[in-house]
């Protein structure tokens, strides 16, 4: 497998688990001009079908769940989950509302986790960075 | 009347081959402009931007996806659509002219069956959408069809506002015949009023290429905001990379129509080579220059400028505002050979 394509080609698809919008907003900051990361080949695509990354936010609704679940199914192997805030973490501010399932690693894998609510753009970049590190172990086979 | 003499077979051979080295060729060119269009869209944002490799990785990658096919889809049609669009696109590049050379096959096939190929790749960006089944994908299918009856109007006005006027001045056998459109540059045969109509329908023409490639404001079959990438919302993996790979084709392939009908001018005559390589690499050179340039006005310019179109908006451009364009300079081109013939 050729890591460096693959690496410098990440297409992500954005999925709100039911957040309060602050998380997306940053996501989409990362995208503006200030911090542009097309120059590292990462497109923001609209179907999971065409995306390496989820990028997930919000604690999960209950209603979500099975979206979510189907969302991860549909996304082609080999495939990326980030969780950009703390709500998808441990919950946040919604920790202890009645209606929600999550966190996030409760209903699929993750593989990398950006704290902070919002997470900075920076933040977000480096969890980037954090996945392709994962991705090279992961070719190497140091983890499963 | 034919390349290799009477041999069926032969023939058979080098079309089928022809076809497979001009995919290869088209899609290292498709993706190299792909990726200096994105670079330059860009600049004009004010990033950074991807590296102009970008469109080859992106394929790259996308070879080592899974390849999933949805449980909805008709299986064999959803899995045919990407190489039914690969492989038109690849036949279109055999009758254009590429390169500064005639086109590989331009005694056989004319402009008009240019037209016409150029509808097979997107009837198969139709099937695709309508065989995966997805509600999203059915939306896109179905505005991918409209538009594209928009865009045969003017397309078909330009073509035979250029082809007629080439008849009347000339005693050129068929005027539609790419190598007869180069031989007579249509500039070369104007007055000034025939020059602005020749420039309305070169204005058209360039409005036709965006829709043609299903860029911004035109990509409305798409639209991955509002219909989640439309026509290719089910594809993954293979089937996309070769979706991918017949949209920069056909992009390459329309700017290159487009250089063929206005631009057929070579460098070599005026710079007074005539040693044949030499020449070729000239001519070859000027060829990509001149794409490049039609690229960046018709295809990155508007793409940076402009935001999508709805649906309805898409189609009145092509069927009001550019069929009237083209008529226009059609009459023109028809007042100014009253005038000056
Ligand atoms: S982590 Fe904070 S900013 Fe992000 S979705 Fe949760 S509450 Fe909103």
């Amino acid at each position: 497998m050729n890591l460096k394509a693959f690496n410098r080609a990440l297409w992500v698809y954005h999925l709100n688990t039911g957040s309060c919008n602050g998380c997306d907003i940053e996501i989409l900051a990362v995208l503006t001009p200030r911090y542009d990361v097309e120059r590292f080949g990462i497109m923001l695509v609209g179907s999971p079908r065409h995306a390496d990354v989820l990028l997930v936010t919000g604690p999960v609704a209950r209603s979500m769940e099975d979206s979510v679940r189907r969302v991860y199914a549909q996304t082609p192997d080999p495939k990326l989950v980030m969780v950009i805030g703390n709500c998808g973490i441990e919950g946040d501010v919604f920790h202890e509302a009645y209606s929600l399932v999550g966190p996030i690693d409760q209903i699929i894998p993750v593989d990398v986790y950006v704290p902070g609510c919002p997470p900075r753009p920076e933040a977000i970049i480096h969890g980037v960075v954090m996945a392709w590190a994962k991705l090279e172990r992961l070719v190497k086979k140091e983890v499963v | 009347m034919s390349l290799l003499g009477e041999n069926v077979w032969l023939n058979g051979l080098v079309i089928v081959i022809g076809t497979a080295v001009l995919v290869l060729v088209g899609a290292f060119f498709g993706m190299l402009y792909r990726g200096v269009d994105r670079k330059l869209v860009a600049r004009m944002q004010g990033r950074v931007g991807p590296p102009i490799a970008q469109p080859f990785r992106d394929v790259q990658k996308l070879l080592m996806k899974e390849n999933i096919i949805p449980s909805g889809a008709t299986p064999w049609l959803f899995n045919a659509a990407p190489f039914l669009a690969l492989i038109s696109t690849g036949s279109l590049l055999l009758f254009i002219p590429l390169f500064g050379q005639p086109a590989l096959l331009g005694r056989y096939g004319d402009v008009i069956l240019v037209l016409y190929l150029l509808i097979i790749p997107s009837l198969a960006f139709v099937l695709g959408g309508f065989a995966s089944s997805s509600p999203y994908a059915t939306v896109g299918a179905q505005r991918e069809m409209i538009i594209m009856m928009s865009y045969e109007a003017p397309l078909a006005v330009v073509v035979l506002g250029i082809a007629w006027r080439i008849g009347h001045v000339t005693d050129a056998a068929n005027p539609f015949l790419m190598s007869t459109i180069a031989q007579y540059p249509i500039w070369s045969l104007l007055g000034p009023v025939g020059v602005i109509g020749a420039l309305l329908m070169l204005l058209t023409l360039v409005v036709v290429t965006v829709g043609e490639a299903a860029k911004v404001p035109f990509d409305v079959a798409e639209a991955e905001t509002e219909i989640a990438g439309g026509l290719l919302v089910e594809y993954s993996g293979r089937n996309l990379s070769l979706f991918y790979l017949s949209d920069v084709i056909k992009a390459f392939a329309m700017v290159s129509l487009l250089v063929a009908l206005f631009i057929p001018y070579n460098l070599s005559p005026a710079l007074g080579i005539t040693a044949a390589p030499a020449a070729g690499i000239v001519d070859a050179l000027f060829f990509l220059v001149k794409v490049l340039v039609v690229m960046f006005f018709s295809i990155s310019l508007i793409r940076a400028g402009m935001a999508r179109f709805k649906i309805s908006q898409a189609t009145s451009v092509y069927l009001m505002a550019m069929t009237a364009a083209a008529l226009v300079g059609m009459f023109l081109v028809w007042v100014d050979a009253r005038i000056w013939v």
